[in-house]
């Protein structure tokens, strides 16, 4: 019985959203997809295919490593921030209005061109053994997305510290617990808990400034799909295509990040 | 300077654009019929999936082209689109799609009665619109509006990849036959930060004054 009612809950849901005038719309995108793969052009598709996936893969790369060192980045400067004294959090506040109030391709390119210029001028520098990589063009970018990432996060992740309720840490402290236990076992989780659902729409548009780092000559899937366009004299083709895979990744990412806030415990605070 | 100018010039047409698109977007998303509304989700949810680079590159190319194979076939000659237009309108319509979302939250959080009473005097819709559904949003609406105009000021620097000048890439081009690069992106960096802090004063006194006759928010609490 319970299986029929689950087998008719879901009709019912499915009949709902599948109005007559969405199956109408579904079939004009359908239509628009198909038009789009029959008379513009893919055959420049076999040939940059394995490009394209390294694109992919560096992107998501860079993604990852500079989201997760940027959190790491921005839990002490929002700490800084919520409870340091005045000579700890207003340096982190600076750092936070300097990243948000300029634009990250001015900051990727300062620190690229700026920076990149700057460092040749030292023999010490040229001599170490970091040279190899200041020479490159990815730890910039990666720096670059990093700050940025630290810079907007450090002020959410503020407002996630001030908002743990004051009885929660005072019930820790008579625990006896120690300074860093309680950080790591109360306020840290709940901070977290709290900021995740920020943490999405963020990471979302860190996703989107990835395709920056093209402009200082990593090649991502971006700069693969510009690639092609010169190559092989196409507008639309690539950028249609270069548009699905992004919104694809936000479509996964989006799926990701809910399945981990339905696990967290609700009614907090 | 010029291309401060520029940049200034883009944000401030592509926010007017995008509150245009975003309240437009708004009510056909609340009161709109079901193919209105399904054609309106479909908008906001690409556009704020795509990096606005991508979209940026995307409009700008398929917009002017689209609009000259129109010409001609109708039979005018082919115009050229100044970088101006193209790119407000661009912005625009990336603005729009984040606005509409902000506006919609912002009618929604009206108290239902405001609205009820207005329809009960016998207000038509486009004085309903202008007297009491604008007004009463604004205070909900402006801490969205603001974040999204610093952001407008900063996609301008997208534009610069597109080959528009403006800030971004005047200081690319000075930084690059003066080879002072880090000065001048340094330079272009105080800019930009000058012109976000400017603005949060100006919108902390336009927040005070839309919120005038209402009980501040320490109070409230």
């Amino acid at each position: 019985m319970a299986n029929e009612a689950a087998i008719i809950n879901v009709v019912a849901r499915t009949s709902l959203w599948l109005q007559p005038h969405r199956i109408l719309l579904i079939l004009i995108a359908l239509g628009l997809v198909l038009a789009a793969a029959f008379f513009m052009r893919w055959d420049w598709l076999p040939q940059y295919y394995e490009m394209g996936l390294i694109g992919i893969w560096r992107s998501l790369w860079i993604l990852a490593v500079t989201c997760i060192l940027g959190f790491l980045f921005a839990v002490p400067l929002g700490l800084a921030q919520a409870t340091g004294s005045f000579w700890f959090a207003a340096p982190a506040k600076a750092f936070c209005t300097i990243i948000r109030g300029t634009p990250l391709l001015i900051q990727l390119w300062l620190l690229y061109y700026g920076l990149g210029s700057l460092f040749p001028q030292y023999p010490w520098i040229r001599e170490s053994w970091m040279w190899p990589y200041l020479r490159q063009a990815w730890p910039y970018g990666v720096l670059a997305l990093t700050l940025s990432f630290a810079g907007y996060e450090g002020e959410v992740m503020r407002g996630a510290f001030a908002g743990v309720p004051k009885g929660q840490l005072e019930a820790a402290r008579a625990f006896g617990m120690s300074r860093w236990k309680i950080f790591r076992r109360i306020w840290l989780p709940q901070a977290f808990y709290r900021a995740l659902p920020t943490l999405t729409g963020e990471t979302v548009l860190q996703l989107k400034s990835t395709p920056l780092v093209a402009t200082i000559s990593v090649i991502d899937i971006f700069a693969v799909s510009s690639k092609v366009r010169q190559d092989t004299y196409l507008t639309y083709e690539p950028l249609l295509l270069l548009a699905l895979i992004y919104m694809t990744i936000t479509g996964i990412l989006v799926f990701a990040f809910s399945r981990i806030e339905a696990r967290i415990p609700n009614k907090i605070g | 300077m010029v291309g401060l100018l520029h940049s200034i010039e883009i944000a401030l047409g592509a926010t007017c654009l995008g509150l245009l698109i975003g309240t437009g977007g708004a009510y056909g998303k609340l009161y709109g019929g079901p193919v209105v509304r399904d054609l309106l989700a479909v908008y906001t949810t690409v556009v704020r999936a795509v990096p606005e680079l991508v979209l940026i590159l995307l409009l700008y190319y398929a917009g002017t082209d689209l609009i000259n194979q129109a010409l001609t076939a109708i039979g005018y000659q082919r115009i050229d689109i100044s970088g101006l237009a193209a790119g407000i309108a661009v912005l625009g319509f990336v603005q729009g799609a984040y606005s509409t979302e902000v506006i919609r939250g912002a009618i929604l959080a009206i108290p239902q009665g405001q609205i009820e009473a207005a329809r009960a005097y016998g207000m038509s819709p486009g004085l309903l619109l202008r007297r009491i559904t604008l007004p009463a949003m604004l205070p909900f609406a402006i801490p969205g509006l603001a974040n999204l105009w610093l952001i407008a000021t900063k996609d301008t620097a997208l534009l610069a990849v597109v080959g528009f000048y403006e800030l971004a890439l005047a200081t690319r081009q000075a930084a690059g036959v003066t080879k002072a690069y880090f000065t001048f992106f340094f330079a272009a960096g105080v800019l930009y930060l000058l012109l976000s802090l400017f603005s949060n004063l100006i919108i902390g006194r336009v927040e005070a004054w839309s919120r005038r006759g209402m009980p501040s928010l320490k109070e409230a609490r």
